[in-house]
């Protein structure tokens, strides 16, 4: 096996595969705009219908394709390079459990109605309990199976805790709204919902994307990459905080969208010869095309049914998740 | 003179004192060979002198203090090598020895012709060249160790600790080893190696350091401390002590009348 790393060109190409895709998205929906026409109403000109529609519903929604994606493939990046581990993906940790947990109370208790942002506002909180009670009990030993362990516990509580707000929803409408909401979609968001996420997922993106060095050496082990002066503390610091508050944010905007934390940290990583501080920006690139394609996908396949984004998501991801399973069993590894 | 001086090394895992007032005096161009029975200390000696567990007692080179240095300062002082030879990624060869190199540049710092310089260095001492491009995951044992060991030696420290480099090489793979180790001393640097192998430690070690207990059991020439006595009280062997080709061989043949008399009853 020879790794010739053309990694500069990957990441070249990743970005204009993000680019073209962004304004792909940004030209696909029900409202039938030219191109040209499109182009020029997103910065106000022309039809004032048109420019509702680009600025206020296009717009956010090709963001939050951008940012959730950017996300979730750069915490699955960070996540793996952190714990050394293949199947690590944001979900492990129960930030994506909590958030969907806060979220949901805000659905049950009813005021997602009465106040748009209180639904992403209580999954932001939901999603830094998660990581307070993460942060306690993995403490300052840096070690990762504490970090995995925990994240599994605070997971299956959250989840539970979810079913019960389900079990004992009187209304079923709220129950449905809950399950739709669950399954993952950026359908229906504006802009407020993307400044809401910008402050958080800016700040995750700058902690995920120092781990960088940090990574390359715990390639080698713990305890190689301490004898070489990384502080195992400060990278648990940051790949917890900088995942909670990146997926959190998604989470909160997006609902939980799984599958492709882990899945484009795999496909990149032959293209940028392995390496974890590599990995990073072009798995943060490559989450953002694969939530792109998908988003454009849902309102391609069928326009009027609304397939959910986390549907979809998961429908390519699981079968991936087998054949990495079934290559892993083979290789021995 | 470059001196590594250890002082009353002690290191306390889970309430229980494995490493207990153990000093240790290396000189420049030294090769010490710690050895000892399996949970004697050696490794956990090794990690606490690298500030892997904490440990009280003194590490001093050339009177700096080590134990007082920030970590990334101590990582260009000395260099570990682990024995577990995990690498997580299929990494080329060339990355996992340019890794040596993180002490010694600044954050978001590219390699600078140094870091080049000893990178390659590292490789062709170490026989890499042809291999450089090739995944490290799709090595053999011998091959990856050669790359761990690169690794290491890219460091660039005056310092290196081995903790059983020699596990689960073929004889040609140990005595290469060895006499790396050597030469290494021979240019200048202080080496420190955990071993179980006693004629390779024997044969290759200017000083061994015996463990037994947490403790210092013996410390001093290997022909002074490889003895039927201590190799009987340490380890509960009979051994079979001589010398051939030019040096000493030393073969544990059987279980002590000691140990034997202690099963029986």
């Amino acid at each position: 096996m020879i790794i010739r790393s053309h990694h500069r060109a990957s990441l070249a190409c990743l970005a204009a595969a993000c680019l073209a895709l962004f304004l792909l998205s940004l030209t696909i929906g029900p409202a039938d705009i030219r191109f040209s026409d499109s182009l020029q109403a997103l910065f106000g000109s022309g039809d004032d219908l048109m420019v509702l529609v680009m600025q206020e519903i296009r717009l956010p929604r090709a963001l939050l394709g951008l940012l959730v994606g950017a996300t979730l493939g750069l915490s699955g990046a960070a996540l793996q390079g952190y714990l050394r581990n293949p199947l690590a993906e944001p979900g492990l940790i129960g930030v994506s459990a909590s958030a969907s947990l806060g979220a949901v109370i805000a659905i049950y208790t009813g005021l997602s109605a009465l106040f748009v942002l209180a639904l992403p506002l209580l999954a932001l909180l939901g999603a830094m309990l998660a990581v307070l009670v993460l942060q306690t009990m993995a403490g300052m030993d840096g070690r990762p199976l504490t970090v995995i362990l925990t994240g599994i516990a605070i997971s299956s509580l959250a989840g539970a805790m979810t079913s019960l707000v389900l079990n004992l929803s009187p209304n079923p409408f709220a129950a449905t709204e809950v399950m739709f909401w669950m399954l993952g979609s950026l359908t229906d968001r504006s802009m407020p919902h993307v400044w809401l996420m910008l402050p958080f997922t800016a700040l995750g993106w700058l902690l995920l994307l120092r781990l960088g060095r940090a990574l390359d050496a715990l390639s080698l082990g713990p305890d190689v990459a301490a004898s070489m002066g990384v502080d195992l503390g400060r990278v648990q610091r940051l790949a917890v905080l900088g995942t909670a508050l990146s997926v959190g944010a998604a989470t909160a905007v997006a609902g939980a969208i799984g599958f492709v934390g882990l899945i484009v940290p795999h496909l990149l990583r032959p293209l940028v010869g392995a390496q974890p501080s590599r990995l990073l920006p072009a798995s943060a690139l490559g989450g953002a095309v694969l939530l792109l394609s998908a988003d454009i996908l849902v309102r391609v396949i069928a326009p009027d049914r609304d397939i959910k984004l986390g549907v979809l998501t998961a429908i390519v991801g699981a079968p991936f998740f087998f054949w990495l399973v079934w290559s892993h069993r083979r290789t021995g590894l | 003179m470059s001196v590594l001086a250890i002082e009353n090394l002690s290191a306390t895992l889970s309430g229980r004192r494995v490493v207990d007032g153990v000093s240790l005096t290396a000189g420049k161009g030294s090769f010490t060979g710690l050895i000892g029975p399996n949970g004697a200390g050696k490794s956990t000696f090794l990690r606490a002198c690298l500030g892997l567990v904490p440990a009280s007692g003194a590490i001093r080179l050339d009177g700096t203090d080590l134990s007082a240095l920030r970590p990334a300062q101590r990582a260009r002082h000395l260099a570990y090598l682990p024995q577990e030879r995990e690498i997580a990624w299929a990494m080329s060869v060339e990355a996992v020895v340019a890794l040596g190199r993180l002490p010694h540049h600044a954050r978001f710092a590219a390699p600078s012709q140094r870091d080049k310089a000893a990178t390659e260095a590292a490789l062709t001492r170490m026989d890499l060249c042809a291999f450089r491009h090739r995944a490290v995951t799709s090595l053999s044992g011998g091959e990856r160790a050669r790359v761990l060991i690169a690794r290491a030696l890219a460091q660039e420290t005056p310092v290196l600790f081995a903790d059983e480099p020699l596990a689960g090489l073929d004889p040609q793979h140990q005595i290469a080893l060895m006499r790396l180790f050597r030469e290494l001393a021979a240019e200048g640097r202080i080496v420190v190696a955990s071993m179980h192998d006693l004629t390779l430690a024997a044969r290759w070690c200017d000083r061994l350091l015996l463990l037994e207990g947490g403790h210092a059991h013996a410390e001093g020439r290997p022909e002074d401390v490889l003895t039927a006595r201590t190799l009987e009280d340490v380890y509960t062997v009979e051994a079979f002590i001589g010398t051939a080709a030019g040096g000493l061989i030393v073969q544990p043949v059987g279980l002590s009348q000691k140990k034997k008399e202690e099963n029986h009853g």
